[in-house]
């Protein structure tokens, strides 16, 4: 118990890290998986082909090997960057391969018939996109999205085990001051159901007020 | 599910084949200690030391394991290619399986990383660890501790174009670099709070930040330090004086006293005829910095 | 070449004409031109920064090297053929428990579930190790299972509520026993109609065999590492990188083919008829994504 107590500041610390980890990423990722959704629905072949080599191969490369590259191997570029937004960086391209693939089976569950319906009563493409299919698509990519988020929080504990600024890292310090591991890591642990917990509920509400009634 | 380890079988052939097909004999050229230059241990013959558990389960095996670093140049640091350890705790630790009568090459290492090393010696994967290991009291609830064998401190590496940094008072603003949650980071952490403190896991990605200029310093024990700065002297210098004690030890598992008085012994007897000279010389000596003398061996009392 | 693909329209926009197809056939060569520019310059950099010297190169043609990555790899490969076999069963036992007809057992199976999916791996991977006390390979798998075994126990529980209810019905009006419906009539048809998703989640285990590189198991990265932080190679991270990820890569690309391609026969098989599988990915809200 009194590891918590203790240690609240560097437990605080870690836990705002994961939290701010954790937003930034998710920005990230949302960010570029529209942008790589859009290209995976694009009319045009070579935008087409740049979104699925993104998907194909981020889906495919472990996080931690990620990690590695982007961590160890960017600076080799000349490329100086604080720790943090490299692990920003990792995180969010990895999670925005997922986003991407949520956001383009949205769009595909949108039946053909609502877009031809909306241009022959005249709307055009912008009209067309972002009255008729977004808003459905955004209705049904509610749920995956969510657990796609979550996905990331419970994955920036990668980034914990390379740095100290993460909830994960915490457990190095109070193991080096003679603390009791078990208890260190029930306090982690609580640290990650609360993230993942808050995201889940925020995503429950999304789908409250928006989601397709099934 | 057969389909998938057919074809991963495949391709683990495919790999081997492409590998065995140009793979050169030998291993790169490395700096750090030759081979050939390493000292020989005296085996003692007839030692026998049956109060003690742990040697009694070595000798039943017929070697000792130890654990040790795998990635501090010329302390202790295990070659890619040929998976040999080579550095000073790597000397030490043949130089003790000698004078606990088993054969200093049959000694069989065991990369075992900072955060682990107290589970290492409690769960018996390993006998001893050298890797320097600091002695400190929380430690000493937690493992035995043989020796000291050597004192270090903690210093500063920086890349030989600094010339602005010379000692910890210079690191208001820096990026320093250690290693997650060790005592140098902390100690920084809190003695010069105005430093910008980075940290990774191991200390060769500080070192590889200090060469891309992610970082301006690393801090940590000055042998490690030595160490790093002896494979690339063009590029990177050990500054100032070390401004704290480590005096390394010897882990040992904590209810075995038998076996830690008896690598105090055999560390007194090293000293004194010359063995522990000898091992710095072509180790750590290499890095052309005189040894600090050896501590006085710590015999504190079984509890 | 957008004209040979884009003979259908979607929901998004009619058939190009003839000028809009003109226009398209720009926006890709642009493009093209503008992405290749990118690689070129990426590969520039490469140069320009000596990622390609001989002395990065050459611990690759030695024999002690490339032994270690085998090595490496032979490890991941151990690793993750145990995380896979143990974590079908601890899947396929959750699942029972969940399925189970005894309230208790359903809810501690469901806790556990639920529990173990809501952790990040990574999490748990390190408990094991560190405060557990366990070697790294054991950690790893333990680890490895708890995680893919929940989520596997899932996958395994909708196949077998998504089997049509008419099946269920007429295997119980035949006389059969709960037992028997289940491992003649229900199982056979979900474990073949969620073959793809199983196979996806393996996926995601052979990805985390990886984490060992973070518990020091000497895995393909930790081979890969102990090359690239070698001073005495120049610190060949970049070459390292290049070597190491086309073998990840490929790996997990391999499986993951091999799962789309199970979904593609899946798909023509009348044996999969009466399983009803929602889309792929529009699944409920769960604590645990599938990567």
């Amino acid at each position: 118990m009194n590891v918590l107590t203790d240690n609240f500041a560097l437990y605080g610390k870690g836990f705002l890290g994961t939290v701010e980890l954790t937003v930034y990423a998710s920005l990230l990722a949302l960010v570029l998986g529209f942008l790589m959704a859009s290209c995976r629905v694009s009319p045009v072949g070579s935008f087409r082909a740049l979104g699925t080599a993104w998907v194909t191969v981020l889906r495919n490369t472990p996080l931690t090997l990620l990690f590695f590259a982007v961590l160890l191997g960017l600076p080799r570029f000349g490329l100086v960057l604080p720790f943090q937004l490299f692990a920003v960086l990792a995180l969010g391209c990895y999670t925005s391969a997922f986003i991407c693939e949520a956001l383009r089976s949205g769009i595909n569950t949108v039946p053909l018939g609502q877009g031809e319906a909306a241009r022959s009563l005249g709307m055009t493409f912008g009209q067309t996109l972002t009255t008729v299919v977004l808003p459905q698509a955004f209705r049904s990519v509610i749920p995956p999205v969510g657990s796609t988020l979550i996905a990331l929080a419970k994955n920036s504990a990668i980034a914990g085990a390379f740095s100290v600024t993460e909830l994960l890292g915490t457990y190095k310090t109070l193991n080096e001051l003679g603390y009791s591991v078990i208890w260190s890591f029930v306090w982690i642990a609580l640290g990650y159901l609360i993230i993942t917990l808050t995201i889940s509920a925020l995503f429950h509400a999304l789908e409250k007020r928006w989601g397709v009634a099934r | 599910m057969l389909r998938t380890s057919t074809k991963r079988a495949l391709v683990t052939a495919a790999l081997a084949l492409l590998a065995v097909a140009c793979g050169k004999e030998g291993s790169p050229p490395v700096k750090g200690p030759r081979p050939d230059q390493l000292p020989h241990y005296q085996v003692a013959p007839g030692f026998s030391l049956p109060e003690s558990a742990t040697w009694e389960k070595a000798k039943r095996r017929g070697h000792l394991i130890v654990g040790a670093k795998e990635d501090q140049p010329y302390m202790g640091e295990k070659d890619p290619a040929s998976g040999r350890y080579s550095g000073f705790d790597i000397e030490i630790a043949k130089m003790i399986s000698a004078s606990l009568g088993f054969d200093p090459a049959s000694v069989q290492f065991r990369t075992i990383a900072s955060a682990n090393r107290e589970t290492a010696l409690q769960n018996g994967q390993i006998d001893y660890y050298v890797g320097t290991y600091t002695i400190n009291d929380k430690r000493k609830k937690l493992v035995g501790f043989a020796g000291p064998y050597y004192l270090a401190g903690q210093s500063l590496l920086v890349r030989t174009d600094e010339n602005d940094i010379k000692g910890p008072k210079d690191l208001a603003g820096k990026r320093v670099c250690s290693a997650a949650g060790s005592t140098p980071y902390q100690r920084i952490e809190s003695d010069h709070p105005e430093a910008d403190l980075v940290a990774y896991d191991t200390y060769s990605v500080c070192v590889d930040n200090l060469l891309t200029y992610q970082v301006d310093a690393v801090t940590t024990d000055d042998t490690i330090l030595m160490g790093y700065a002896a494979k690339v002297p063009d590029e990177m210098k050990v500054v100032g004086t070390p401004f704290s004690k480590e005096p390394y030890g010897i882990g040992v598992p904590r209810p075995d006293n038998a076996l830690r008085f008896a690598i105090d012994d055999a560390l007194a007897a090293r000293e004194k005829n010359g063995d522990w000279q000898k091992a710095y010389d072509v180790t750590l000596g290499l890095s052309g910095r005189k040894a600090t003398p050896a501590p006085p061996i710590d015999r504190y009392p079984a509890s | 070449m957008s004209r040979a693909l884009f003979t259908e329209s979607t929901a998004l926009y009619d058939i190009p004409g003839p000028k809009t197809q003109r226009r398209h056939l720009m926006y890709g060569i642009a493009s093209t031109v503008l992405l290749l520019g990118l690689v070129g310059w990426v590969v520039y950099l490469l140069f320009h920064t000596d990622q390609f010297t001989a002395a990065k190169w050459t611990p690759f043609q030695y024999k002690g090297i490339q032994e270690l990555l085998l090595r490496g790899l032979a490890n991941t490969l151990k690793a993750f053929a145990y995380a896979a076999v143990l974590s079908l069963a601890l899947g396929a036992l959750l699942a029972v428990g969940r399925l189970s007809e005894h309230r208790p057992l359903r809810w501690i199976a469901g806790l556990c579930v639920e529990f173990f999916r809501a952790m990040p791996v990574l999490v748990m991977i390190f408990f094991i190790f560190v405060a557990l006390k366990v070697q790294p390979l054991p950690a790893l798998v333990a680890g490895l299972t708890l995680y893919n075994g929940s989520v596997l126990a899932e996958v395994f529980r909708t196949g077998v509520n998504s089997v049509d209810r008419g099946q269920r019905e007429a295997a119980y009006a035949l006389g059969m026993r709960k037992t028997q419906v289940m491992t003649h009539v229900l199982v056979p048809q979900a474990v073949r109609a969620m073959l793809p998703t199983i196979i996806s989640q393996l996926v995601v285990a052979l990805k985390d065999t990886s984490l060992g590189y973070l518990i020091t198991y000497e895995e393909f990265l930790h081979a890969g590492k102990l090359i690239a932080s070698n001073l005495d190679y120049d610190l060949p991270f970049i070459p390292v990188v290049l070597v190491i990820s086309p073998i990840y890569i490929g790996m997990c690309m391999l499986l993951s083919w091999f799962a789309n391609w199970v979904a593609r026969r899946q798909r023509r098989n009348p044996k999969t008829e009466a399983v009803d599988i929602g889309p792929a990915e529009a699944g409920t809200l769960l604590p645990g994504g599938r990567q």
